[in-house]
């Protein structure tokens, strides 16, 4: 390791967007025009700040003795066996500073709101990951910190709303809509609107109007670059595929981006399939969304043929959106990354293997990358190299997993 | 057969003629009821207002505050469909002669296709349309549909917005420009906020066309005092709120919202 390792590794060439923020046919900026002014500063922020070697020196040092970078890669042999016997290496996000991927992002935009000189942060949150990050950083920062969260989500992630409210953040259960995570963004756009002017409105996820795709994308690069570094270290070789879960896909931006001028190393976003893609309940929007414009971008949407955004379902919360980031539609398109849908069953099946096999829980997000690298190592067999992102950990989901297995005292067997 | 922006000019120009603001009214389409609905518009304009915008209910209402997020939820809830929202604009100019405009998210209008919505309302004899959530910078494929087809495209600006994007927008809007008097969503106040006569002067620095000021406008007073500075005032969750608190009686709502464009239509002649 370098003595002095850079983090923050914003992406130095090619894919970034278009300076309307298009990859491709996809993103822009679709917002009302009282928050352009506001936009267009967070992009005028972070072009300054990635120019600005101060910045960069800052937020290398949190992630390094804050967030605790690198995260480690672990070879899972035990887990592996159930994946027609490829060799499957998971990139340990759930070991980062408050349990997932979303501190990386958190941080650089917790910086950025300094910058600025805004001293309020909103966010949205589904499983409450994103969340908690942001009530983290705003704890350390001292930033006055909002989070919106679904009702529904508040109930099942339950866990990390304590967190957040511990962590000194007013945590705002959102009773609209689906009352999940794309009715939290509905509402911490209002608030946004509403006192734009102290507040920076701290995008969870590589979707919204630009510049978040790439803004988020770039704090998440040092997953793919670490990870990829680290394997051919371990290995001598790259992956065959790099997989990752995907709702609004941050964690899997983040992994792919690396690999993105790898020819060979298949790019697989895995998204959640609910109770089956052909039941209508599900969130698997790049697999059975069309093109559409929600919370700012153009991208996939699930939506009916007159434009309404239709109710996702996923036992997952974190990922349980009708939308998704449009670098994601742009590399469906382009085929650079394949998308395949995950059903709850088998990301439950997924979780509790990695849990007994390798002594490791992951949360169900990351659980529906596992259900996905189990198929494609059974898909290529043993001379298979996977890369897994683990983007977080279980705890926050112990719950649903008790409840989804009969775990609670008194209650039915195992499924 | 083309749209009335032109009817839409004259009602904004006859109101100045009269040396008075214009009274234009927000209801969505498909609120309590679609039949009910296309009554509640025609009982606004029985009251005084000059222009309606017809609200084309969405999924994800993003401005809009709890009390238009609710009528959206019901009419939504009831299959409101757009064909529904051209039926409300053709029955109600139909009815009354006067001008009518569709307000939604640019969702809905891109997924049914810019031209197509364009030519069906245009049909339905609207005056023109405003998208909220379409910046100027993405909005060139919707303007020459609306352009082709006789509607305005209607512009929303805000405190937030600079001089010189300003000057942008009104330069690629026409029929009116819409002034947020505030940073927030739809939804009435206490009062109005003093940046809407900063902004509505800021705007006029920029453009011939008439500069009407919504959001936050509830009653008689306020609309006087907007009427002040602006060349017109929309109204929109006091007439949904109207409607929400007759409850089920139908008749009692189109009652009450004849009488708030009543209200408000003395309110747009004081100018205190």
């Amino acid at each position: 390791m370098p003595e002095k390792p850079d983090f923050f590794l914003p992406d130095p060439e090619g894919l970034t967007p278009s300076a309307e923020g298009y990859f491709g046919a996809f993103g822009g900026k679709f917002i009302p025009e009282a928050l352009v002014a506001a936009v267009d500063e967070v992009a005028a922020e972070y072009e300054k700040a990635k120019a600005d070697p101060a910045f960069a020196a800052e937020l290398n040092e949190l992630m390094a003795n804050y967030t605790g970078r690198p995260s480690a890669l672990t070879e899972v042999p035990r887990f592996a066996a159930e994946a027609g016997g490829a060799r499957v290496f998971l990139k340990r996000e759930d070991l980062n500073h408050t349990g997932s991927h979303k501190i990386n992002n958190v941080l650089g935009q917790a910086l950025l709101t300094r910058r600025m000189g805004k001293t309020r942060v909103i966010a949205e949150t589904g499983a409450g990951q994103h969340g908690v990050a942001t009530a983290t950083a705003c704890a350390l920062f001292g930033l006055e910190c909002t989070i919106y969260m679904g009702e529904v989500d508040t109930e099942r992630q339950a866990l990390n709303v304590a967190r957040m409210r511990i962590l000194g953040a007013e945590v705002v259960s959102v009773t609209s809509g689906s009352r999940t995570l794309k009715d939290a963004i509905n509402e911490a756009f209002r608030d946004w609107v509403a006192n734009v002017d102290r507040t920076h409105y701290l995008f969870g996820t590589v979707a919204g109007p630009h510049p978040f795709p790439a803004l988020v994308r770039d704090f998440h690069r040092v997953i793919g670059v670490e990870a990829r570094r680290q394997l051919l270290e371990r290995t001598g070789r790259l992956p065959d595929a790099a997989v990752a879960c995907v709702g609004g896909g941050s964690n899997a931006m983040g992994l792919f981006h690396a690999f993105l001028p790898d020819a060979g190393v298949r790019l697989v976003g895995c998204e959640p399939a609910g109770h089956g893609v052909e039941t209508g309940e599900h969130a698997a929007t790049l697999t059975a969304g069309d093109p559409g414009i929600l919370h700012g971008s153009r991208s996939y949407v699930l939506q009916d043929e007159e434009g309404q955004i239709t109710e996702p379902y996923s036992i997952s919360a974190g990922l349980d959106y009708p939308g998704v980031g449009p670098e994601h539609a742009y590399l469906k398109d382009t085929g650079r990354a394949e998308y395949r849908a995950v059903t709850d069953d088998a990301a439950m099946q997924a979780l509790r293997l990695l849990s007994r096999t390798e002594g490791i829980i992951p949360a169900i997000e990351s659980a529906h990358a596992l259900a996905g690298a189990l198929e494609l190592g059974r898909e290529l067999g043993p001379e298979a190299l996977l890369l897994v992102n683990l983007s977080g950990r279980g705890d926050k989901d112990m719950d649903t997993a008790a409840r989804y297995f009969g775990l609670y005292d008194g209650e039915g067997a195992d499924k | 057969m083309s749209g009335t922006i032109e009817l839409l000019q004259e009602a904004l120009a006859g109101a100045k003629a009269e040396n008075r603001a214009a009274l234009i009214a927000y209801l969505p389409a498909g609120f309590p009821t679609v039949d009910g609905g296309i009554e509640a518009v025609k009982a606004a304009f029985d009251g005084g207002a000059d222009v309606v915008e017809v609200g084309l209910p969405h999924s994800d209402p993003v401005l809009d505050g709890p009390v238009i997020q609710t009528a959206d939820d019901i009419a939504l809830k009831n299959g409101v469909k757009i064909a529904d929202v051209l039926r409300t604009v053709r029955e109600a100019h139909a009815a009354t002669g006067k001008p009518t405009l569709v307000m939604t998210y640019w969702n809905p209008v891109d997924r049914y296709g810019a031209e197509r919505f364009a030519a069906e309302l245009a049909a339905a004899g609207g005056a023109g349309c405003i998208l909220p959530d379409l910046p100027v910078e993405e909005s060139e494929g919707w303007r020459k549909a609306a352009e082709q087809h006789g509607l305005a495209t209607v512009f929303v600006v805000a405190p937030s917005s600079r001089d010189e994007r300003l000057a942008k927008i009104t330069a690629a809007g026409s029929g009116f420009v819409y002034a947020a008097s505030l940073m927030g969503v739809t939804g009435t106040r206490a009062s109005v906020g003093e940046q809407a006569g900063e902004l509505v002067r800021r705007t006029r620095a920029t453009t011939d066309l008439p500069v009407c000021v919504g959001l936050g406008v509830s009653n008689a007073e306020q609309a006087a005092e907007v009427a002040a500075f602006a060349d017109g005032v929309i109204v929109g969750s006091a007439f949904v709120q109207r409607i929400l608190d007759a409850g089920g009686d139908e008749a009692a709502g189109l009652a009450a919202v004849r009488a708030l464009a009543a209200e408000l239509a003395e309110g747009v002649r004081k100018r205190v």
